[in-house]
C-alpha cells in the first residue's frame, strides 16, 4: 500500500513538471500542446477514496495554472474529469469494472483507447472553452479541441503502453 | 437537521466537486476580467526557481542567437551615434548624468507563452531590483508587453499577445493615435483599432508607441501596417499591425521606468475631481 502512495507522489510531481517545462513549450503549428498531466486523473486506482481523488484532482489542476499563468482553467477542467470518471469507466468497460477488478494493464487494447479517447476529449472541451471564454470563437474552440485532443491521446497511449510493460 | 446532515453525507462527492469547480471558476472569472489577477500567478518564489534553473540549461541553446541580436543592436546603436549631425568630439558616457525621463534595466525572461489567449511572460527581476507593477518591458525591436506582478525575485510580464492588453499606439509618420489590442489569432499580428478615417494609413507604414500612456516614452517600434479597413460604422479604421518582434523567441528584455509617473498619475487624478 505504502508502495503505491508512493508511486502516486512520484506521478503526480512528475507530470506536472514533465507538462510545465516541456510540454507546454512544444507549441506545434503555433498552438497545438499535449495536455498529459491528465494521465494522473486517468490511470489513478479504481478503488479509491472518491473525496480524495478529486480534491488531488483539483490541487494537480491548479498547480498547473499556477505555472502558466491561466487562471482556473485546468483545475475546473480537471476537478470535472476526476468527478465524471465513474460513469466513464463504466461505459468504456462495461461488466470488468462493475465487479471493481480492473487493472488498467491488464484491459483489452480497444476499450482502453475508448476509454483514453472520451476522457481527453472531455478535459480539452472544458479547458479550452473556458480558456478562450468566448462563445462567438467556437471554432476555434473546436479546432483547438480537436487537434490538441489528437495529440494528448497518441501521447497518453504511448507512455501507458512504456511504463506498463513490466507488469503485465 | 438531521436530515441537513444526511443529505450532505449522502451528496458529499458531488458537493465537493461543486465546491472546487466553484472555486476555480471564479479563478477563471477573475483572470479574464481584472487588469491584475492577484493570486494564482507564475511570479513567485517556487515557480520562479524552478523556471529559473530550468532556464539556466536550456540559455545554452540559444547563445547563438542571441549573441547575434545584441550584435544587430550594437550596429544600430553605433550608427546613431556616429551619424549624429552635431556630434560632441568629447562625448562622455556618464550614466549618473543621465537627465532622461527613463530609466532602463535589462533583464532575462524565464518563461514565455504566445499559444493561449492570456499570454504572460516571466522575467527574472522583481521587488528587489525595484521593479514595480505597470512599467513597461521592450527588446532591442520593438515593444513586449507591461508588467503587472511582482514577487521579489520575479515580476510577470502581461505580454501584448493577450486579449487583455491595450496599449496606446500611432503612426509613425503622423499623429493620429489608437489602441494596439490582439485579437488571439496568430502570434505574428495584432490589431490597432480607433485610427480616424481622416489618418493618411498606408501598407507598410510603421506603428510606434504613442506619447499618450505614461508607461512607454514615444516612439518605440511595434510593426508595420499588414492590412487595414474600415470599420463597420465607418468612422475608424483596424489595422492589422505585423509585429517586427518575433514574440516566440525572446531572450534578454529591457523594463524601462518612467520617473514621471506620479507626477502625471497625480496631475490626472486632479484633473477628475
Amino acid at each position: 500500500m505504502n508502495n503505491i502512495n508512493f508511486n502516486i507522489i512520484l506521478q503526480f510531481f512528475a507530470l506536472i513538471l514533465i507538462q510545465v517545462l516541456v510540454l507546454n513549450n512544444i507549441n506545434f503549428l503555433g498552438y497545438i500542446n499535449p495536455y498529459i498531466y491528465i494521465l494522473f486523473i486517468i490511470l489513478y486506482p479504481v478503488k479509491n477514496n472518491r473525496l480524495l481523488f478529486i480534491f488531488l484532482s483539483f490541487t494537480l489542476g491548479l498547480f498547473v495554472d499556477i505555472f502558466s499563468d491561466s487562471g482556473g482553467v485546468h483545475a475546473a477542467s480537471a476537478v470535472t474529469l476526476a468527478f465524471i470518471r465513474p460513469p466513464v469507466l463504466k461505459f468504456s468497460f462495461g461488466m470488468i469494472y462493475e465487479h471493481q477488478t480492473i487493472k488498467f494493464s491488464n484491459t483489452e487494447f480497444g476499450n482502453r483507447l475508448i476509454y483514453f479517447t472520451i476522457m481527453v476529449v472531455i478535459h480539452h472541451l472544458i479547458l479550452f472553452s473556458l480558456e478562450v471564454f468566448n462563445i462567438s470563437n467556437i471554432i476555434l474552440i473546436l479546432k483547438k479541441t480537436l487537434f490538441s485532443s489528437i495529440f494528448t491521446i497518441l501521447l497518453c497511449v504511448l507512455i501507458s503502453v512504456l511504463f506498463s510493460k513490466n507488469q503485465r | 437537521m438531521q436530515q441537513i446532515i444526511n443529505f450532505v453525507i449522502r451528496n458529499k462527492t458531488f458537493l465537493l466537486f461543486l465546491l472546487l469547480f466553484g472555486i476555480s471558476l471564479a479563478l477563471t472569472i477573475q483572470s479574464h476580467s481584472y487588469h491584475k489577477s492577484k493570486y494564482i500567478n507564475s511570479a513567485n518564489f517556487l515557480t520562479g526557481g524552478i523556471y529559473e534553473s530550468a532556464n539556466s540549461v536550456s540559455d545554452y541553446f540559444n547563445l547563438k542567437t542571441q549573441n547575434t541580436i545584441l550584435v544587430e543592436e550594437n550596429k544600430q546603436l553605433k550608427s546613431l551615434l556616429y551619424n549624429k549631425e552635431n556630434t560632441q568630439s568629447n562625448w562622455v558616457l556618464d550614466s549618473s548624468n543621465s537627465n532622461g525621463r527613463f530609466k532602463f534595466k535589462t533583464a532575462k525572461v524565464l518563461k514565455n507563452s504566445y499559444a493561449s489567449s492570456k499570454n504572460y511572460l516571466n522575467i527574472n527581476k522583481g521587488e528587489k531590483d525595484s521593479i514595480q507593477q505597470d512599467f513597461g518591458v521592450i527588446s532591442s525591436k520593438g515593444i513586449i508587453g507591461i508588467i503587472d506582478n511582482t514577487s521579489r525575485n520575479y515580476a510577470r510580464v502581461l505580454s501584448i499577445l493577450n486579449t487583455k492588453s491595450q496599449i496606446n499606439a500611432q503612426l509613425k509618420s503622423t499623429n493620429h493615435i489608437g489602441s494596439l489590442i490582439w485579437n488571439a489569432k496568430s502570434s505574428e499580428y495584432v490589431q490597432l483599432t480607433d485610427i480616424s478615417k481622416f489618418a493618411p494609413v498606408k501598407v507598410g507604414d510603421t506603428i510606434v508607441t504613442g506619447g499618450q500612456s505614461s508607461i512607454f516614452p514615444q516612439g518605440i517600434l511595434i510593426g508595420s501596417i499588414d492590412t487595414f479597413e474600415l470599420d463597420i460604422s465607418g468612422d475608424t479604421y483596424t489595422v492589422n499591425v505585423k509585429l517586427f518582434n518575433d514574440m516566440t523567441n525572446i531572450g534578454h528584455v529591457y523594463v524601462i521606468e518612467n520617473l514621471d509617473t506620479e507626477e502625471i498619475k497625480s496631475l490626472e487624478t486632479d484633473t477628475n475631481e
